[in-house]
């Protein structure tokens, strides 16, 4: 009888790579298609309209740019800590405590002009989320501590000093109870490109995606970043900062998704309030891997998953879809690419058994 | 009046701590044959959500249980076929396995928020029960915490004296030679896999069938990855899991007093409470062991055989 067995390839699938990730895809949406067929929805109909309302019209591209601008920030962090093997699940705490860190300045300096205050409320996030990222970074080069448990519990407590904060001495006295900031000033909220609703966000993405292109791969850093990323001991054995860059890709990692917490707040709200949170931090995890780490290809996967959250949004409206139905689109994509991964390494080929 | 006050915090701590204590079990003995799972947090909700919805249905509590170990067993299925057959990222994949579970049981879960299902009741266990203090505090409670108390010995000598716990060790500490010496690598992987997911889902299904009675989403609310932290600060051995699971026990039971009392302390500091003691936990774990107690080859995938 024959039986199959895996051999490792000489070298890795090109082209066959892409096939392989359309079949994952088709496996994802056709296990979530099967869940809403089981919760007794139009399946097909309900994908259809997912993808439609994503990416069907001006306005729904609009949309989705807008949510891309968070996930990229985020995405392009965590994906320079996994390059180096450290895994940092945190930047939903670090986006919530940009937001809290841009808040702060927002808040504290109304009279401040535009061109002061902007950059001030960039510098605040930064700091704010860069420091969210360095105590994970520190507690593990000192004492060892695992990476991915601390980034994860310094989740949930960022959102809740950012709950803290809106409930209590942040809360707008005319908010009627609701817990919100007062709406910023006009100079404290960045402002939108033409007659478009995106703002100069997308500007600040462009650049920072290109720059991290650029640093990966042409900087001497960037070139030790990666070597301790493949093997650590190797790496330290030629004398490369192994502990700087931990802290380094930690802080840039936390400062990142601090000025996507920074933009949210800014100019998609205006104003601070727990809906800010909506687990952008977690999708930028999953959008990281199915980029392979690589920034431009992060940019892309960004749009792709920012367009399930905008289609997710008519599905609640139009079919009472539940909005966790998004969480079994993203890990089902997720885990689907993670085991096709394996047919991009391994070739299978069938031979008689002794 | 004061005893009794702290008899009943005391008692709290215990089921409190239960939830976490499967959930820790579990994820040791899935580690102790070298897969790591970081999906606890969504095969906890995952489980709650089977068992809330059998026992809804079939108004049997112990069926429910059973229904929750098996839909633990279910996910830690969907981790083992993504990184034992097609090795996969284990840390990724158990962060995608969360990021599903927590979708799953939003997904199917809403309909449901706020509905109540039969669960299990705290009766005295005779005699133990009336034994003064340890009385009060470890028998006055229901069947699933007392079946808790069971698994930690048999775990430790399940590990100790039997060959399938050698197995699973070996599986776990050195593939390579498991291999050579003939044994199924990933039959002991596979196996440590299921069963830990298991005690995951019972976990899980703890909390809705005993804990709460009642269905809300997040129901886990991070006790999945504080029993992963759990599993270092445990040092990988069942015993140490039980103290540090009551440790965690008692802090969520102490905050819902002090909550439920009315203090000047604003809620969300109180709720920080759990996880800023997850992270000083493992910090002073990890800092106190001289070497790491993690099985040697816990996260790295087995090739296939040739």
């Amino acid at each position: 009888m024959p039986v199959l067995s895996a051999v490792r390839r000489q070298e890795p699938l090109g082209w066959g790579s892409c096939l392989v990730f359309l079949a994952a895809l088709a496996l994802a949406f056709t296990v979530s298609g099967t869940l809403l067929a089981v919760q007794g929805k139009p399946a097909l109909q309900a994908l259809w309209l997912l993808v439609e309302s994503a990416f069907g019209s001006r306005y729904a591209l609009e949309d989705c740019l807008i949510k891309a601008v968070p996930i990229f920030l985020c995405s392009l962090g965590v994906g320079l800590t996994f390059r180096l093997q450290v895994w940092n699940i945190g930047a939903e705490g670090q986006f919530a405590l940009g937001a809290v860190g841009a808040t702060w300045a927002a808040l504290t300096f109304p009279g401040w002009p535009w061109y002061a205050l902007l950059p001030f409320m960039l510098l605040c996030a930064s700091a704010a989320g860069g420091l969210w990222g360095a105590i994970p970074a520190v507690l593990r080069l000192k004492l060892r501590a695992n990476e991915i448990i601390v980034t994860l519990m310094l989740n949930y407590v960022g959102i809740l000093i950012l709950d803290f904060l809106v409930y209590g001495v942040w809360k707008d006295p005319a908010s009627f109870g609701f817990p919100m900031t007062s709406e910023f000033v006009p100079a404290a909220v960045v402002a939108r490109i033409g007659d478009t609703r995106l703002n100069w966000g997308l500007l600040l993405c462009l650049a920072v995606g290109m720059l991290m292109s650029v640093f990966l791969r042409s900087t001497r850093l960037g070139f030790e970043l990666r070597a301790c990323g493949e093997n650590v001991r190797a790496a330290r054995y030629a004398r490369m900062p192994y502990s700087f860059l931990v802290v380094l890709v930690m802080v840039v990692s936390g400062a990142l998704a601090g000025w996507a917490g920074f933009l949210e707040a800014s100019a998609t709200l205006g104003r601070l309030q727990p809906s800010i949170m909506s687990g952008y931090g977690y999708t930028a995890i999953v959008v990281a891997w199915l980029a392979n780490l690589n920034p431009l290809v992060i940019a892309v996967a960004s749009f792709l998953l920012a367009g399930v959250r905008v289609g997710m949004e008519t599905l609640q409206l139009d079919l009472q879809v539940p909005a966790a139905f998004g969480g079994i689109m993203e890990g089902s994509i997720l885990l689907a690419v993670l085991a096709g991964g394996f047919f991009s390494r391994y070739r299978l080929h069938l031979r008689r058994a002794a | 009046m004061s005893l009794e006050i702290l008899l009943a915090l005391l008692a709290a701590t215990v089921q409190a701590g239960t939830p976490i204590l499967y959930a820790t079990l579990g994820e040791i003995l899935t580690e102790k044959g070298g897969v790591l799972n970081l999906g606890v947090e969504g095969m906890m909700l995952v489980g709650a959500l089977a068992g809330f919805l059998t026992a809804l249905h079939t108004g049997s509590p112990a069926l429910a249980f059973m229904a929750g170990g098996l839909a633990g067993a279910g996910m830690a299925a969907l981790h083992g076929v993504v990184c034992i057959w097609f090795q996969g990222n284990q840390t990724v994949s158990g962060l995608a396995l969360t990021i599903f579970g927590t979708g799953l049981a939003g997904f199917f879960g809403t309909p449901y928020v706020g509905r109540t299902a039969p669960g299990f009741d705290k009766f005295s266990l005779p005699v133990l029960g009336d034994i003064p203090l340890v009385g009060d505090i470890f028998f006055q409670q229901d069947a699933l915490v007392y079946v808790s108390y069971l698994i930690p010995p048999l775990m430790w000598a399940f590990f100790r004296y039997t060959r399938w716990g050698l197995g699973v060790r070996a599986a776990g500490e050195s593939p390579a030679a498991t291999r050579a010496a003939g044994l199924n690598v990933l039959g002991f992987r596979w196996a440590a896999l299921l069963g830990g997911g298991v005690l995951v889902g019972f976990g899980g299904s703890y909390l809705s069938l005993a804990y709460t009675h009642l269905w809300t989403n997040g129901l886990s609310s991070g006790r999945g990855w504080i029993a992963v932290a759990l599993v270092i600060f445990a040092f990988w051995r069942p015993s140490r899991a039980m103290l540090g699971a009551y440790l965690f026990g008692g802090v969520m039971a102490f905050q819902l007093r002090l909550q439920a009392m009315g203090t000047a302390l604003p809620s969300s500091i109180l709720l920080m409470l759990p996880y800023v003691l997850t992270i000083a936990a493992l910090a002073f774990s990890s800092w106190r062991s001289k070497r790491t107690e993690a099985p040697a080859a816990l996260g790295v995938n087995v090739e296939p055989s040739e």
